[in-house]
């Protein structure tokens, strides 16, 4: 009996030292080299994995970044600190990357914008564009079912009683999540230190605008006279007008003109309005 | 006993007694037609009007720039007055000819007397039916030369003629096989010798048994042509559940009929043949079913292609008080509306207008697990887990159980009691499913 317990004991201890010389020595031969500096980026990454940069997930872009696949300040969210700490790693140099912000680039809400008809399907922005290009008059225009809302890796954004979408700049990284969600192309990134964008992105002209919007824009390029905005900083690309932000120094007093001018109030502007302010009725932060 | 039939589908309430027993009646002449140059399936043609140009009724306004493409016609005479996007039922505005009517009628030269089919050529047959403009007429609007051109690989064996006309309201086919069944069968005569079939099927609903027994006397002494009596039920005239009724064979998944030796064309398919054949006339004009509890009289019309759907309501008497919803297509398949300045199409069968009562849409509420569409699903799908799965962005997983195999014949959001839009779910995934696959194309 007891020599049968010391024989098993016996048995399974010659086994297992059997194995572990076995695996060290495997883990020598068969050693895959990995390099640390995997680990170390990933430990400064923020880690959210909202697959901004185009890989899958904050360990994909560590890898990939180690090996040259993305560059340094790929990390949107990250910002510029970890892009710094990034490049520190690599021991490559820091390229400073504007931090951007999403804005909404349509003012239509329920008030402003006509409803064409009732919807009662499915509550996706995507899905509303499959029956009869949705139920929103402008066939431009945000259909306010928030797939841009869902997206959102940072809870950044809400969609508003008046149905568009809200970002909040403070929790906004400009990892562009939205943009790609939004099927009609409203949702866009621009530079954090501007102020001034258009707020409309439909094609149409004048009268076909007016009819199922009061706040789109017709198109009659005054914004982009040279009267208007020095500099060529806003130009006409085709119906719609495109501001120019490397042309723009001061992001207020060079557009200020241009977002009094529009007959259609078709600009948005970040932030309140500086003075003279009275006449432009711009809720905070958002489109208006 | 029953008809033959197949797995699943459902039993809406028919509704057909309002517009059966009416004869066909010519719609007044419109004033003006619109007639986008995307009526069918694939590519649209080049413009070949411009504006101020005289056009005369079945003068060609496009043509085709593919294989996959048809030319569309002039529907009356008069003025070209515009050449830009309109409404289209399908949605979006598509690039459309305005025609403004003279109030005259002067017709390209079309043949007084039927030419002899017989002595014509396969590929005569095939160019007139082409340059005729015909794409099938039941509803999906597929180029009908394409669709008889069957590789030679795979021989057509039986020819089915799709009577069933099983959406409820429309009455369009129904009329048109009482009314022109010679024709008809004329037209499936010539199909038969395009495709050198000796065997052909004319499959009727058995709720129109005037049609079956004037078919059944007419083919009396024709042992090619069968009439087969189906049993009344939703989808009965899809073409995949045609086959399976009338044949017994089964398409396989993501195969055409023609994998299985078949071929099925429409009823008002087959007439329009008979007409560019044997009198080369284009196909400018459709019967539509005017029909509804929201329109004051329920009508079979004939109607010219691009007549706007408000003329022809205001020719049936207009709405009544309590109208909520126009639609394109009977109530299972059709499109709502958000315009009634919509043209009639060449796959236009019929316009529903409902109203408060039989419009209302209920509201969505979860899925209870009932799995009354799996058993109501013609496709033997569980259009249940499908829709789940899309509503939560895991499509691709859904393509694995059968997304695209869907026809979307609406079976299932009928018979749901938790009114889910199963079929909406299941467009955006094959949607979602498309993009992606061009993407995935794009970069290969």
């Amino acid at each position: 009996m007891t020599l049968s317990i010391i024989t098993a004991l016996g048995m399974v201890g010659c086994l297992g030292v059997f194995f572990a010389i076995l695996l060290a020595i495997a883990s020598k031969v068969f050693s895959v080299p990995k390099d640390t500096r995997v680990g170390e980026v990933e430990a400064v990454l923020p880690n959210v994995n909202c697959g901004a940069c185009g890989a899958p997930g904050c360990a994909g872009f560590a890898e990939g970044v180690v090996h040259g696949k993305y560059p340094a300040n790929a990390c949107v969210p990250g910002g510029a600190e970890v892009a710094k700490a990034v490049a520190q790693i690599l021991g490559s140099e820091v390229i400073d990357k504007e931090p951007r912000v999403a804005v909404v680039r349509c003012a239509g809400d329920k008030d402003k914008a006509l409803q064409r008809a009732v919807y009662s399907g499915v509550r996706q922005c995507k899905a509303a564009t499959l029956i009869q290009n949705g139920a929103k008059g402008c066939v431009y225009g945000c259909l306010g079912f928030g797939d841009c809302v869902e997206a959102c890796p940072f809870d950044a954004m809400v969609m508003l009683e008046n149905g568009l979408p809200h970002v909040f700049e403070d929790k906004c990284t400009g990892c562009g999540m939205c943009v790609k969600a939004c099927p009609r192309g409203i949702m866009e990134l621009m530079p954090r230190s501007q102020k001034v964008f258009v707020a409309c992105v439909s094609k149409d002209f004048g009268k076909a605008v007016k009819s199922v919007c009061s706040v789109g824009c017709i198109g009659c390029s005054l914004c982009a006279n040279p009267k208007t905005t020095a500099n060529g900083a806003i130009t006409m690309d085709g119906k719609i007008p495109v501001v120019h932000y490397d042309l723009v120094k001061d992001p207020w007093a060079d557009l200020e003109k241009a977002v009094r001018t529009c007959p259609s109030k078709s600009f948005g502007v970040r932030g309140p309005v500086p003075e003279p302010a009275a006449a432009a009725p711009v809720p905070e932060e958002t489109a208006a | 006993m029953p008809g033959k039939h197949f797995r699943g589908g459902v039993h809406p309430r028919e509704e057909k007694k309002g517009t059966s027993h009416k004869p066909i009646e010519e719609a007044p002449l419109p004033k003006q037609v619109v007639i986008p140059l995307l009526q069918h399936i694939g590519a649209p043609g080049e413009c070949l009007v411009q504006k101020g140009d005289s056009v005369r009724t079945g003068q060609p306004l496009s043509k085709p720039v593919k294989f996959v493409s048809v030319p569309v016609h002039a529907s009356i005479t008069g003025k070209v007055t515009a050449v830009e996007p309109r409404p289209h039922p399908l949605g979006a505005s598509l690039l459309s000819v305005v025609i403004e009517g003279d109030g005259t009628e002067d017709r390209i030269e079309t043949l007084k007397t039927s030419d002899d089919w017989q002595l014509l050529s396969v590929e005569e047959i095939r160019d007139r039916i082409r340059d005729a403009g015909i794409a099938g007429l039941g509803g999906a609007s597929f180029p009908t030369h394409v669709k008889i051109s069957p590789p030679p690989e795979k021989p057509i064996r039986v020819l089915i003629l799709n009577g069933a006309e099983c959406e409820p309201y429309l009455t369009a086919d129904h009329r048109l096989m009482l009314e022109k069944a010679d024709g008809i069968l004329t037209g499936l005569r010539i199909l038969m010798k395009v495709l050198n079939v000796r065997r052909a099927v004319i499959g009727i609903e058995k709720n129109k048994p005037d049609a079956i027994s004037l078919m059944r006397s007419k083919t009396e002494k024709d042992r090619t042509i069968g009439v087969a009596p189906l049993h009344v039920k939703y989808p009965q005239g899809g073409e995949k559940q045609l086959i399976k009724a009338v044949t017994g064979l089964t398409v396989p998944s993501g195969g055409l009929p023609m994998d299985v030796g078949c071929l099925v064309q429409n009823v008002g398919t087959a007439f329009s043949i008979y007409e560019a054949v044997c009198f080369r006339k284009p196909l400018f004009e459709r019967i539509v079913t005017v029909t509804g509890p929201g329109v004051v009289e329920s009508k079979n019309l004939r109607v010219r292609i691009g007549t706007l759907f408000s003329d022809l309501i205001a020719f049936c008497g207009g709405y009544s008080d309590e109208t909520v919803k126009v639609i394109n297509g009977g109530p299972m398949m059709g499109i709502a509306q958000h315009t009634d300045g919509v043209p009639v199409l060449k796959g236009t069968s019929g316009i529903l207008v409902l109203d408060e009562k039989s419009g209302r849409m209920k509201p969505e509420s979860p899925c209870i697990s009932c799995a009354r569409c799996v058993d109501g699903c013609p496709m033997n799908l569980m259009p249940n887990r499908i829709a789940g799965l899309v509503e939560y962005g895991r499509w691709k997983d859904a393509v694995g159980i059968g997304l695209t195999d869907c026809i979307e014949c609406g079976s299932c959001a009928y018979i749901c009691p938790a009114k889910r839009n199963l079929v909406h779910y299941i467009k955006l995934g094959k949607a979602l499913n498309t993009e992606s696959m061009a993407a995935d194309g794009g970069k290969k």
